[in-house]
């Protein structure tokens, strides 16, 4: 069972400090999720759930408390080892898509393998896998202005799976979407669950994406409520 | 590896404008910086070329060129008798007493003129001077009223080319042939016979110069001493290499100016090159936070924006090289108002040497202007990167 944690914080504590006022964003967060696990983190505008993502992406580093994601206790890391890291293991989306404008969709895709040993021939390989699993093979060299809002968050994805990650963390992913371009991102995001046995962690305020999710945990004022708990109201 | 080139290209292609602006700024300076040099080059060539290395320049002490100087005609028997001379091979001294004066002549581009050197030398001063040789034309004969003269005074002075008549001293004078001396300073020269020009401008008792060949270095400088240690003759010696190469010193203001305006507008060109980073770093920070979260490096991230300022300036440079590059050969003229007062003229010289020299600048220019921008881009917080709009 051990094994199988994906991630574990312990008493995960981040507070900012604005000007004179502190502003704790996460306080106590004991959080675990397993591996194969499809979890939406939900909650109130301000609950935590960015911060939360964040933290256990080594985007941010706790105030205090442990984060270990896929084994690894992440404050160990420096921060040229977490990047790496990242690259390596963790899939993050945006609500935003932020593609880089001036590549093509493949470009785009292609980026994070730059960091890996892998050939030019490869790279295109794989990438083109990706694309194909996003359902975009048509859209290669396209730049993400003449793509959809769906299709640039498709794009992203594919971004996010290209270095076979076996976590995939996605804040809002479908927050900027319309409901038919979401339930596609949704269903993508799912097949990856089910089909490819990624572990995924998405954040959300809408309870119908939330339903695609194989567990939500609520968040209030930075406080994680127990597994099980109803939503906050 | 690093973030591709391809990114930074198109970033500076999506941003046309501005890059055209900063590029164009860079290539100017890179401009003027070389034209400078270019002309420098030119300039040194025509000058240091000139001279053979075992010959020696005599003239009046303390005079700083020819044209000031009068050594008396007995001074040459004296001269023709010291130790170390070389000898032709019937046996005469290498020593050729030589009359220089000015003359101002109407040129194609300024009919106000200019001034002229003209020189008068037997058949002796010709043959000590083997780099230089006939390009059209014959040379002129004794008694004649006939000069040669060199190929750029042919080419830039009016009714100057060969058949030409030219009217100075006393009266008219033919055109009997053209000189090449290699781009050297006597290309700027006009050349008659010793004494005719001597007689035309009622210089019978003195000579300007003499001209004297070592039979080798060490004789040289034992010469050159002998030279100035005689009270009786009061006579100066320079190597004659060193004599043309110090006229170069009449184009340090020019240098001096030239060097100090680039300087000014490369400082204005980087700050130009920054003020474009800065904005691109502040306009694609949600781009750097999201490769950082794509585990790209700061250290990545500020290579890839000095590679992009540094993409910036080349352009430019490439740009500068390009706006100076018409200027090779070009033919131009400088008044040499310090030591003598004819002009020299030369070519602009672009060589592989000034491009390189051209390019280096403009990547000076890149990498001052991107480094604080690309600091800032690498130094960015992920979240706060990614917060921006
Ligand atoms: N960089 C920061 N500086 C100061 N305060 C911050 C910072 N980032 C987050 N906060 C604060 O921390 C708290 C939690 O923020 P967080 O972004 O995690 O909320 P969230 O649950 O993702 O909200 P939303 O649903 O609006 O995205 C908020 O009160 C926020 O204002
Ligand atoms: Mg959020």
């Amino acid at each position: 069972m051990e094994n199988n944690l994906v991630i574990e914080t312990v008493d995960l504590h981040k507070e900012y400090k604005r000007d004179e006022f502190q502003v704790i964003a996460l306080q106590n967060a004991n959080l675990q999720i397993h591996k194969g696990e499809f979890v939406a983190l939900m909650g109130p505008s301000g609950s935590g759930k960015s911060t939360l993502l964040y933290l256990i992406a080594a985007i941010d580093r706790p105030s205090q408390g442990r984060v270990r994601v896929l084994g690894q206790d992440l404050q160990q890391l420096s921060d040229k080892e977490i990047a790496h890291w990242r690259n390596e293991h963790v899939g993050f989306v945006f609500q935003t898509f932020n593609l880089i404008p001036v590549l093509t969709a493949r470009e785009n895709v292609e980026l994070p393998l730059l960091l890996t040993n892998l050939s030019k021939k490869e790279r295109i390989e794989h990438a083109e896998t990706a694309l194909k699993l996003v359902a975009l093979s048509d859209r290669m060299t396209h730049y993400p202005r003449q793509l959809s809002g769906g299709q640039e968050q498709r794009v992203a994805i594919a971004r996010a799976i290209v270095t076979d990650p076996a976590l995939i963390l996605a804040d809002e992913p479908t927050g900027d979407l319309d409901a038919h371009s979401a339930q596609e991102v949704l269903t993508i995001l799912t097949k990856l669950n089910q089909e490819h046995g990624k572990t995924v962690v998405m954040v959300t305020h809408d309870p119908h994406a939330a339903r695609y999710a194989s567990k939500i945990r609520y968040l209030e004022k930075g406080e994680l409520l127990p597994e099980g708990s109803p939503p906050p109201a | 590896m690093a973030i591709p080139f391809s990114y930074n290209f198109r970033n500076l292609r999506v941003r046309k404008t501005t890059t055209v602006m900063t590029a164009l700024g860079i290539a100017l300076t890179v401009a003027v910086l070389l034209g400078i040099m270019a002309m420098v080059v030119g300039l040194n060539v025509a000058l240091q070329a000139t001279g053979h290395p075992l010959q020696m320049i005599v003239v009046r002490k303390n005079s700083n060129s020819e044209l000031g100087s009068q050594v008396a005609r007995e001074a040459l028997l004296s001269i023709k008798y010291k130790d170390g001379i070389q000898k032709f091979p019937n046996g005469e001294p290498m020593v050729s007493g030589e009359i220089v004066r000015v003359i101002n002549l109407p040129r194609k581009n300024n009919p106000e003129g200019a001034n002229v050197n003209i020189r008068g030398l037997s058949q002796l001063g010709i043959e000590m001077r083997p780099g230089i040789r006939l390009a059209e034309g014959n040379w002129f004969e004794p008694g004649q009223r006939e000069i040669v003269v060199g190929q750029s005074i042919a080419l830039r002075y009016v009714n100057a080319a060969l058949g030409d008549t030219l009217r100075f001293g006393r009266g008219d004078w033919k055109i009997v042939g053209v000189l090449d001396a290699g781009k050297t300073a006597f290309d700027n020269e006009i050349w008659g016979e010793l004494n005719q020009i001597a007689s035309d401008f009622n210089q019978n008792e003195t000579l300007s110069s003499v001209l004297v060949r070592a039979t080798d270095p060490i004789a040289l400088e034992a010469l050159k001493n002998s030279m100035a240690d005689d009270q009786r003759l009061y006579l100066d010696a320079k190597s004659e290499v060193e004599y043309y190469s110090q006229l170069t010193s009449s184009a340090d203001p020019v240098k001096f100016l030239g060097v100090f305006v680039a300087i000014i507008m490369a400082i204005g060109s980087s700050f130009a090159a920054m003020n474009t980073m800065y904005a691109a770093v502040v306009r694609r920070a949600r781009e750097i936070g999201t490769l950082r979260v794509l585990g790209f490096s700061r250290g990545s991230i500020l290579l890839s924006f000095v590679v992009e300022s540094l993409l910036l300036s080349l352009l430019g440079g490439l740009f500068g090289v390009l706006l100076v590059i018409p200027l090779n050969g070009l033919k131009s003229g400088i008044g040499n108002f310090g030591t003598t007062f004819s002009e020299i003229g030369f070519d602009f010289r672009i060589t592989p040497f000034i491009v390189l020299v051209g390019i280096a600048f403009a990547t000076i220019m890149g990498i001052f202007g991107g480094l604080l921008p690309a600091r800032t881009a690498a130094k960015q917080d992920i979240l706060n990167a990614l917060r921006e709009l």
